[in-house]
């Protein structure tokens, strides 16, 4: 026992608590190369290899698959064909049975899983794969956006949301335009490909070390398709080199596949993707077409909207619904409408079937939000950063009831993006930059610049309510070291860290005491994917929960031994406090051991407040808002198209960030991604459905190069959450990704300068070098 | 009818490993002789992970794009996925294992983490070694880094903060 003064603890803080800009916990083993990632894995003696063949048509029927020279094949162990699944032959992520693990008599996109070799080498697999006989019966293939909405190709029922009479206000307005967007989509490229290691084990077990942002899921999964209980498969992750998204569902067909080999080959099965295996395998970013009728008046105040759009959601379901849905509720930015309709079509077409990517649906609502101010504003000859300030939703401290509800009749009641707008155009010195670059422009012929502000709003919460909710892990161990699990899945977005950070200042001990573990089906079950940003909101309270049962057992020990009440003991930097007296955490835990008080506890937490009427498009999808604004500055070519970022100026809300050094990793990385898919990233598929671009040699990610010669980052420093979240930090996962659109409105100004501003040029998505001269040559032909 | 693999780029090479014949190399890894027996149409990247275990250096394209398979060969950089391993028989090659260990990082693995320049950090043992041959080229300043280092992409867009970390390094 230490004898210490009565007024407080010999120090103020803890090392490593909420707040901290600690480095990335793996950050010493990513620069000495000690990170493990699945491939990295040391495999047990006789580990296969499944190599994933691949259907060369777009749509067609099998007519027959001949197998035997594969299985002859040097090395060739086994072949699977959809007659090997014990269980089920499904692997959709949502209750929909589209999306089947090995073709059986049907293809649906070029890439599509036919067979898959079980070898010693991947090598070999790959080799003797080339040996099967495959007839195909070709069938239409519907590939492209218009021709699905020509042939009605819809996978559901349209969707709308809807607020207010559209038509009339629309009627009634001084002012209407209309006009049509095309918005591409975008490959994940996360670095490490999909990739997962299946274990057999005694009975029914199945063990998966898998590269996925949803160890759940990939459990459901093996299960369905092995036919067994959920409880003889167990998935653990370590961490993900990147996700985006892109691990949230894909994941499932490797997993899949190796557990069936290795239940077959009774030996450890490896399945990982080659980069082009896995570009043509795996969905992408949906692709958009959005149309829009918008109504405004000579001010540019927006007074009735009326947006179509009309989704790509490839060969299945996956997780379209749900991501069609955030672009519609995305579909007005920050910006109050009072008269609203948002029409989406989900379009059914041979191709990869889309998926989850950071954002999920919104960016693309956004950008064509976006798209249209700039257009009000070209119309009006305004500065597009005025009409947007004018069109913003009520501020959260100046509530105007009449400014302040969705198109999906949601209250938005903690907007501050009239704030962020401000200051950012303030520090950026947005005016006096505009005026120069115009001013420049006119006396240069052949490169133009263009700036733009765009602001950020992005809903927080899972849209389907059920899946808000997590679980944690904690256990403290006799010596006082604290092994920490919670359901969330790292993939270098520093979860791990965060949650770590919470648990240490939740006991008030040092970061370096609380051990981050592998996220596990065994520990902490049913558990949500990492994903819609939630995170550390999600994961961060069930841990301070699990922490909070915990301290309340040590404090009722304390208590009842010293003779005090439960609520006089108090946790103070590395110690409990209880009267006069002071222990020391390692001595408290050490006793409470030996009293037999239990040092384990789980947590869980649902958010609250958050319901979603889909059928009638009203209610709250979100808990809260996170918020952001961007100014870029760009060049252009306008010989080539040619383009660079020369500057741009970020001020994001993380509400009070739990790690600002991972929240501004988060947000220039978002950022980067997001210019990326707006500029650069652009995927072509044939007309028989063939992905041309699947591979870095011809899909161009952003490099070093590519970033803003200048980079002024900040976090809103008058950031607090409203809400009661975790330590009233903000999600920061997704948000940032929309940043990016600044650096494509900023284009389309430099563009609209080579005709004076007189009109705003067309520009699709993405505003490669082509588009832009394209839009460059446009203008000049008139 | 055959299957048409939709990927035709590394089909030959798949091939050509069913029937390659077997060469025997010496290389110095990380300082320590090794002598390898592999076919002969084995790239390094292979070898260094498959067969020596090196498991630090990391395979990102298969098509020398990328850059997470960056290791050193005499100094110099070389995508390890696109090379002939066959063709560094002799060489003194270093990989991420041979720069530094948590206990005694190299000065640009601690800026590194630093400068927080790593989200994964699944391509952050190629832009290590790709930042360290570059520093021996002796930038001269930010544009050059930035374009010395553009062969090494990094997903999670991290890239300010690696080109800050190897200019600290660099004294710039």
């Amino acid at each position: 026992m230490i004898k210490m003064q009565k007024q407080g603890p010999n120090r103020a803080r803890i090392s490593g608590g909420v707040a901290e800009a600690l480095h990335h916990d793996s950050a010493v083993k990513h620069v000495t190369g000690g990170a493990l990632y699945v491939d990295d894995i040391a495999t047990p003696p006789g580990t296969l290899e499944v190599y994933i063949a691949m259907s060369a048509r777009a749509h067609a029927r099998v007519i027959r698959l001949n197998v035997d020279a594969v299985r002859a094949a040097p090395g060739v162990i086994c072949v699977l064909t959809a007659a090997d699944i014990p269980g089920g032959n499904d692997i959709s992520p949502t209750p929909t049975e589209d999306d089947p693990l090995l073709a059986d008599g049907l293809v649906q996109y070029v890439g599509q899983a036919l067979f898959a070799v079980v070898a010693v080498t991947v090598q070999q697999a790959r080799a003797a794969a080339k040996l099967a006989r495959v007839d195909y019966e070709e069938l239409p293939a519907i590939i492209t956006v218009n021709q699905a909405l020509a042939a009605r190709s819809y996978l559901e029922a349209p969707y709308v949301m809807q607020r207010g009479d559209v038509e009339a206000a629309i009627a009634a307005a001084p002012r209407r335009l209309s006009g049509r967007m095309e918005i591409g989509g975008q490959e994940h490229f996360y670095l490490e490909g999909q990739a997962a290691l299946a274990v057999p084990g005694e009975d029914d077990d199945m063990g998966i070390y898998c590269s996925s942002q949803h160890p759940s899921e990939i459990q459901h999964t093996v299960a369905h398709v092995l036919g067994v209980a959920r409880h003889a498969v167990t998935v653990e992750v370590r961490r993900m080199g990147g996700g985006f998204g892109g691990k949230e569902s894909q994941g499932n067909l490797p997993a899949a596949v190796a557990a069936l080999a290795a239940r077959i080959a009774r030996r450890p099965v490896k399945c990982v993707y080659d980069r082009d295996d896995d570009f043509l395998l795996t969905g992408k970013r949906h692709d958009f077409r959005v149309d829009y009728n918008v109504g405004f008046d000579d001010h540019g105040m927006i007074l009735g909207l009326d947006v179509m759009h009309a989704v790509r959601c490839g060969m299945s379901f996956d997780l379209s619904q749900p991501i069609a849905d955030r672009a519609m509720l995305h579909a007005d930015n920050c910006y109050y409408l009072p008269a609203a309709r948002i029409t989406s079509y989900r379009l059914k077409t041979h191709t990869q079937s889309n998926t989850a990517f950071r954002g999920f649906g919104g960016p693309q609502g956004m950008v064509a939000m976006e798209r249209i101010i700039d257009e009000v504003a070209a119309t009006l000859a305004l500065d597009p950063l005025e009409v947007r300030r004018r069109n913003f939703y009520a501020h959260r401290d100046r509530p105007d009831e009449a400014r302040a509800v969705t198109p999906f009749h949601m209250r938005v009641e903690d907007c501050i993006i009239d704030d962020i707008v401000a200051e950012l155009s303030e520090t950026a010195e947005y005016q006096r930059r505009r005026a120069d670059i115009r001013a420049w422009n006119s006396s240069s012929a052949i490169i133009k610049r263009g700036i733009a502000l765009t602001p950020v709003r992005f809903g927080i919460s899972f849209t389907k309510t059920f899946l808000n909710q997590a679980g944690a892990l904690i256990h403290i161990y006799s010596d006082g070291s604290i092994h920490l699990n919670h359901g969330g899945t790292e993939m270098g977005q520093g979860l791990n860290t965060k949650i770590a950070q919470v648990v240490a200042e939740a006991f008030q001990v040092d970061y370096a005491r609380v051990k981050i573990t592998a996220t596990t089906t065994g520990k902490v079950p049913n558990t949500s994917a990492t994903a819609a940003s939630s995170g550390a909101d999600l994961n961060g309270m069930a841990a301070r929960n699990a922490a909070e049962t915990i301290k309340g057992r040590l404090a009722s020990f304390v208590a009842e031994r010293e003779g005090v009440s439960a609520n006089d003991v108090q946790f103070w930097p590395g110690c409990v406090a209880v009267g006069g007296r002071v222990f020391t955490f390692d001595e408290v835990i050490k006793d409470a051991h030996m009293a037999r008080v239990s040092l384990s506890a789980t947590g869980f937490y649902a958010t609250p407040k958050v319901q979603w009427d889909r059928e009638a498009a009203r209610g709250r999808p979100f808990y809260y808002f996170a918020y952001g604004a961007a100014v870029s500055e760009v060049a252009i070519d306008t010989l080539t198209g040619e383009n660079r970022i020369l500057r741009t100026d970020i001020l994001h809300d993380v509400g009070r960030s739990l790690n600002p050094a991972i929240d501004k990793g988060q947000i220039e990385g978002g950022f980067v991604q997001g210019a990326g898919w707006l500029t650069m990233e652009e995927l072509v598929w044939d007309e028989k459905g063939r992905l041309l671009t699947h591979a870095p040699s011809t899909y161009k990610i952003p490099a070093c190069s590519d970033r803003p010669g200048i980079l002024n980052l900040a976090l809103y420093d008058r950031g607090v959450n409203s809400e009661d979240t975790i330590y009233r930090s903000k999600a920061v996962g997704e948000p940032p990704l929309m940043l990016g659109i600044s650096v494509f409105a900023a284009l389309a100004d430099a563009v609209a300068s080579v005709a004076d501003y007189q009109l705003l040029p067309q520009l699709d998505v993405p505003a490669t070098p082509e588009r832009i001269l394209m839009a460059v040559m446009r203008i000049q032909t008139g | 009818m055959m299957v048409e693999t939709p990927t035709t780029a590394k089909g030959s090479h798949a091939d050509a490993v069913a029937t390659a014949s077997v060469v025997a190399l010496a290389f110095s890894i990380n300082g320590r002789h090794c002598a390898v027996e592999t076919v002969a149409t084995a790239m390094l990247l292979d070898v260094i992970r498959d067969q020596l275990g090196l498991t630090g250096t990391k395979k990102g394209c298969d098509l020398g794009a990328c850059g997470a398979c960056t290791v050193l060969a005499d100094g110099r950089r070389v995508k390890s996925c696109l090379a002939l391993a066959a063709s560094y028989d002799g060489a003194d090659i270093t990989t991420i294992e041979g720069i530094g260990t948590p206990d005694r990082l190299h000065p640009l693995q601690a800026a590194f983490i630093r400068h927080d320049a790593l989200q994964c950090g699944y391509c952050t043992p190629g832009q290590i070694l790709s930042g360290i041959a570059l520093l021996a080229e002796k930038p001269k300043d930010i544009a050059a880094i930035r374009e010395g280092m553009s062969g090494n992409l990094c997903r999670c867009g991290a890239y300010p903060n690696i080109v800050a970390a190897i200019a600290e390094v660099a004294g710039l």
